[in-house]
């Protein structure tokens, strides 16, 4: 046992110091591959770490309003299910595999994407939707999640990650 | 285990500095531990320590962000105002609890 004779103190400033930026492309649409880049924002935000998630092709899904509600997981064509790869495409596997996979989430305590994505922008994580996406579904900032700030291009996304890890989803 | 001298009580600690014995925090240790990074505390941050302190009891572990905003009733946001850039490990040492461990 050692005695310190002044007060250890934890050291909380190193992130906001060093100015850590941290940036999250969310290119997948599946229920299952949301959570990677949100549990991963929602950990950086906490460390203090300025953090962006941008939106892009399938991720599109994830702050569209109509469909970020209804992700689903599908077993088809992932072995990491360790299910017979055969029966995965039958009718209803996809319903119960999502159903499924909720739970096991929701179990955890860890929230849905939406109120996931509430949280982040709460916790002050920024939201970008990609320009080229948008433009291939037809879809306008009213489509989209209010939290989203804007519809960027690539170029924009460059910029705004100058310094900053990227973490491609 | 060090042990840290706060406020002529003798106090264990962890190697990061946060309390690893329940029992030995107060209110007063909470407000020499908050002044340490820089915080004063307001009615609204004694309404999430003493939520932290209370859940720790019946659950065993540390609340993290978002338990305090579901079942604490704190919104993240506001936690972010009251305890700036790392709340969830802020908090905690304030109220001489160890880091939550929780992913979300």
């Amino acid at each position: 046992m050692t005695i310190t004779e002044t007060m250890l103190v934890p050291n909380f400033e190193d992130e906001a110091e060093t100015g850590r930026k941290i940036a999250i492309i969310c290119s997948k649409g599946n229920l299952d591959m949301a959570y990677p880049g949100l549990i991963l924002a929602n950990a950086a935000l906490g460390e203090g770490v300025e953090t962006h998630l941008f939106f892009t092709f399938w991720g599109f899904d994830m702050i569209t309003k109509s469909r970020m509600h209804d992700l689903k997981f599908t077993p088809v064509g992932n072995t990491a299910t360790h299910m017979p790869m055969g029966i995965t495409p039958f009718p209803g596997v996809t319903g119960m595999a999502t159903h499924q996979l909720k739970k096991s989430i929701a179990d955890l305590g860890v929230p849905e994407v939406p109120e996931f994505l509430e949280q982040i922008v709460g916790a002050g994580g920024h939201l970008w939707a990609c320009r080229l996406s948008a433009d291939m579904n037809h879809l306008t900032d009213a489509d989209l999640y209010e939290g989203v700030e804007g519809i960027i291009s690539a170029s924009d996304f460059i910029e705004k990650t100058a310094g900053a890890q990227l973490l491609f989803i | 285990m060090p042990v840290t001298t706060i406020n002529n009580r003798e106090i264990h600690v962890n190697d990061e500095g946060f309390l690893t014995e329940y029992d030995e925090w107060d209110e007063d240790l909470a407000k020499v531990l908050a002044q340490n990074i820089g915080i004063d505390l307001t009615d609204e941050h004694w309404k999430v320590i003493r939520f932290l302190r209370d859940d720790f009891k019946t659950q065993g572990e540390t609340p993290t962000t978002r338990r305090v905003q579901t079942a604490g009733g704190v919104p993240t946001k506001e936690q972010f105002e009251l305890f700036p850039k790392k709340p969830a490990k802020k908090m905690a040492y304030i109220a001489g609890l160890p880091k939550p461990h929780g992913c979300v």
